[in-house]
């Protein structure tokens, strides 16, 4: 019967949390609204040798994921914080293959788009499917791969991908970008153990605690900014 | 295929309802069998902290979800539209493994009204037959408020629930809900600490003259022992409760609450890794002779037992009972036949109300239930609805669960979906932002039901559950209604949000399934008083083979305003006692048709 919540495990790390307490008091509330930039580590993404993307891919994915989260003074950018490494992982793993989702025909894609996902790509045939379609149509208006263009092109270029403006080669353009967001935003949010949010640098930015979940104390002290940083689920501390 | 040793009670599915009636029947002496399609866990080591705190592995991938790969359910709209399958999870979460969803809700725990288990009944007298559309075809439950409240009772005490009496012995109690039926004792817990964004909505609903009260929550506010003698811890508000199981042994699940003694006693048995297909009938087609499973390594095993008990979530409650031929199909033109019948959802609208920098809302201070605050003033028929021409409603709720990033973050409206703006939006309103929503009901109608799928089948060649459904008017209309309350609550906040943003079903938009909303499907299996309109009587019992009982929310004849779970447990805990007293001295029908 359960009477003592408490593993090991937590015990210590409750207790190198409170190591951690004075210093941080110290530098005050104040502190976690700072810009966090200037400490980030850059290209974190340069020394991962992706497994399931293609080099033209993989230049596809960083150039993507550094326009819909980019470095700048405000804080880590997807590219600065691993997140295409966290897309590689996740094409290798389960979700990638399709096994979270009903893969079953008869397919309907062109069903409503309230009835869900209808297409028979699994998440990886997905994206390798999407990047050659938009990469050939870049091609064919640039001359250029979607990699090889300025910010500004592709920046225009994932705007018209959103608003399902261009007609891509067995792709619905609409579907394809709203994929490429939400797994980057996962790998930005996630726990850096899945390759993304180096240093926890997104949880830094927005004032998230992790994998804290304690707040006991805090629960009690209502409107109070919560002055200690984010803690992963390996132990790390900022 | 293998035949096992009879049993005299087989239960369908270890979740909530599977685990109240294998310790109940269990302490009456017969031997009890459990069959759970999933596999075992608990708190040790399958939610240990800090693998639990785990946002990308449980609420997004869904670790303790349902395969969908193996099964899933197909929708459609509309009885002319041909309907495709459920391929990812959004509008609702299947659960999967011992404790079922029950292990991933977020305690929120509630009971009916007294008008909602008498609903129909309660409509035609307050406002006349003709205030319901003629397609609406809501019932009575057959048991009312007053019968149940023992059992209400039972389950808030097995739960360790939180909360603050309103109605104790007729007597309004101050800082409860005043709108709540009779309750003979407290709940057992004090309430938990309210976070203070949920006091700010408080305040600001006193201010306009309603009475906010804690949400109730099986998240223990302290430790507890239940009267089975289990223990839970109390909660820390750690944010990680819906679709996380509960590290702090706080949260009641089976696990939490149940399993440490159940699992003990030597005339109880569970068979993980055993998937029912069918409940099996004699000759007569009036007697089930028990259930065949698949069992782990893929062989078809059969199971006699004299009493079989399906307790599967909703939904799969609905699809064995079709598939094994039990009572008749509902049919959507006839309006005849009872299983499938009165299929309903729950309809949601929702607030974010974004702060300055020096009001500091920090989201991630959360539990599932503890720490809301509530608003019941426009729920059930706590109101006079006669001006406005709908029947239901909705509670209104303040405060968070939870501030998981991923799922859970919101920016302020007109910021871009990405790109420097929204990474700026993120960082500036993520600790300020404060969260309200309406919970409200839905109507039963002709046109809403569950059938087999034709085309689409499950990882055993199975035909999936077909679902049918759509919003109608009176939902629209309950849920704008709600809604302007919530509004004017947001209004009278103090300090005032910068910006807001409201999400709201208008009118003509259809049901999206890609947009999680609850958990909270009913109906298919309905209790009622009478077997041409429903498919169990008050006791749950099938009118058509009476040793099978189904449990759950598939017997709730439409859906309430509040979570279903207060509700499913005490009506277990009511089957429990006429089983226990009355069926097993004398098996048969305990309500002549």
């Amino acid at each position: 019967m359960p009477s003592k919540p408490e593993s090991p495990s937590r015990r210590v790390f409750l207790r190198q949390s409170l190591t951690a307490v004075p210093a941080v008091t110290l530098l005050g509330p104040g502190a976690l609204a700072a810009p966090t930039a200037a400490a980030a580590p850059t290209a974190a993404a340069a020394d991962y040798a992706p497994r399931y993307f293609t080099q033209p891919e993989w230049d596809f994915i960083k150039a993507a994921v550094d326009r819909l989260i980019p470095s700048d003074a405000d804080g880590p950018g997807a590219v600065e914080l691993g997140v295409p490494e966290f897309l590689d992982r996740e094409m290798e793993g389960a979700y990638g293959h399709g096994g979270y989702w009903y893969m079953q025909g008869p397919f309907v894609p062109d069903t409503p788009p309230t009835l869900g996902y209808q297409l028979r790509y699994t998440p990886r045939e997905f994206y390798r499917a999407g990047i050659a379609a938009v990469d050939a149509w870049c091609k064919g208006q640039h001359g250029k791969h979607f990699a090889e263009l300025t910010p500004e092109q592709r920046d225009d270029v994932l705007h018209q991908l959103e608003k399902n403006q261009i007609q891509l080669k067995d792709v619905p353009a609409g579907m394809f970008f709203s994929q490429l967001l939400t797994n980057t935003k996962e790998g930005y949010f996630s726990d850096p153990m899945y390759g993304g949010n180096k240093q926890m640098g997104s949880w830094k930015l927005i004032g998230f605690p992790g994998a804290r979940a304690d707040f006991a104390d805090w629960s009690e002290q209502p409107g109070k900014p919560y002055p200690f940083g984010p803690a992963s689920i390996r132990g790390d501390k900022t | 295929m293998t035949r096992m040793k009879p049993v005299d009670v087989v239960i369908v599915g270890f979740g909530w309802t599977g685990a109240i009636l294998g310790m109940e029947l269990a302490e009456e002496g017969v031997n009890v069998l459990a069959l759970e399609r999933g596999s075992y866990q608990d708190t040790s080591p399958d939610w240990i902290y800090p693998n639990i705190a785990d946002e990308l592995a449980y609420g997004i991938r869904g670790k303790l979800f349902q395969p969908l790969s193996r099964e899933t359910v197909t929708i459609r709209h509309a009885l002319s539209e041909t309907a495709v399958p459920y391929r990812q999870y959004g509008s609702f979460l299947f659960g999967n493994n011992v404790g079922g969803a029950g292990t991933h809700w977020n305690g929120q725990h509630y009971r009916p009204s007294p008008e909602d288990m008498a609903f129909e009944s309660h409509i035609r007298q307050r406002y006349g037959a003709k205030f319901m559309p003629s397609d609406m075809q809501i019932q009575d439950y057959g048991v009312s408020y007053d019968e149940l409240e023992p059992f209400l009772d039972q389950f808030e005490y097995l739960c360790g629930t939180s909360g603050q009496a309103g109605n104790l012995n007729g007597t309004i109690q101050d800082g409860g809900n005043p709108f709540e039926g009779v309750r003979k004792r407290a709940y057992p817990n004090p309430p938990v600490a309210t976070t203070y964004g949920a006091q700010l909505f408080a305040d600001a609903a006193k201010s306009l003259g309603h009475h906010p009260f804690p949400q109730p929550a099986s998240n223990a506010s302290r430790p507890y022992t239940n009267p089975y003698g289990v223990r839970l811890g109390p909660c820390n508000l750690c944010g990680y409760c819906e679709r996380f199981g509960c590290y702090m042994y706080s949260k009641a699940s089976p696990q939490t609450t149940i399993l440490p003694v159940l699992m003990r006693r030597s005339n109880f048995e569970l068979r993980t890794n055993s998937h029912v297909i069918k409940v099996n009938l004699d000759s007569t087609g009036k007697k089930a002779t028990g259930v065949t499973y698949i069992d782990a390594q893929g062989r078809e095993v059969e199971q006699p037992a004299d009493l079989v008990i399906v307790a599967a979530f909703q939904m799969h409650n609905v699809r064995l009972m079709l598939l094994s031929g039990i009572g008749t199909p509902y049919d959507p033109n006839t309006g005849k036949g009872v299983i499938g019948k009165n299929y309903a959802y729950q309809m949601m609208s929702s607030m974010s109300l974004f702060f300055d920098q020096d009001t500091h809302i920090n989201p991630f201070i959360g539990a599932g239930a503890g720490g809301s605050q509530i608003v019941d003033e426009f729920n059930s028929d706590h109101f006079d609805h006669g001006p406005y021409g709908f029947v239901g409603g909705a509670y209104i709720l303040g405060g968070q669960t939870g501030g998981r990033p991923i799922q859970q973050l919101a920016v302020p409206p007109g910021t871009p979906g990405w790109g420097s703006a929204w990474k700026r939006a993120a960082r500036d309103s993520y600790r300020h932002t404060l969260s309200m929503q309406t919970h409200g009901s839905v109507m039963a109608y002709r046109d809403r039901y569950l059938d087999l799928d034709p085309t689409y089948k499950d990882a055993y060649g199975q035909p999936l559950l077909r679902i049918t459904f759509d919003w109608h008017d009176n939902e629209y209309k309950m849920s704008r209604y709600v809604t302007d309350r919530m509004l004017e609550i947001a209004g009278a906040l103090n300090p005032k949000p910068k910006q807001q943003s409201v999400t709201i079903r208008q009118s003509g938009d259809h049901y999206d399934i890609r947009q999680y909303q609850t958990t909270h499907t009913t109906g298919g299996v309905i209790m009622g008083k009478d077997p041409q309109t429903s498919a169990l009587n008050r006791f749950q019992q099938s009118w058509d083979v009476p040793n099978v009982f189904v449990t759950g929310a598939s017997a709730f004849p439409q859906n309430l305003g509040y979570n279903p779970t207060g509700l499913i447990g005490g009506l277990t805990y009511w089957a429990a006692k006429a089983i226990r007293e009355t069926y097993l001295k004398n098996p048969g029908p305990m309500v002549q048709s």
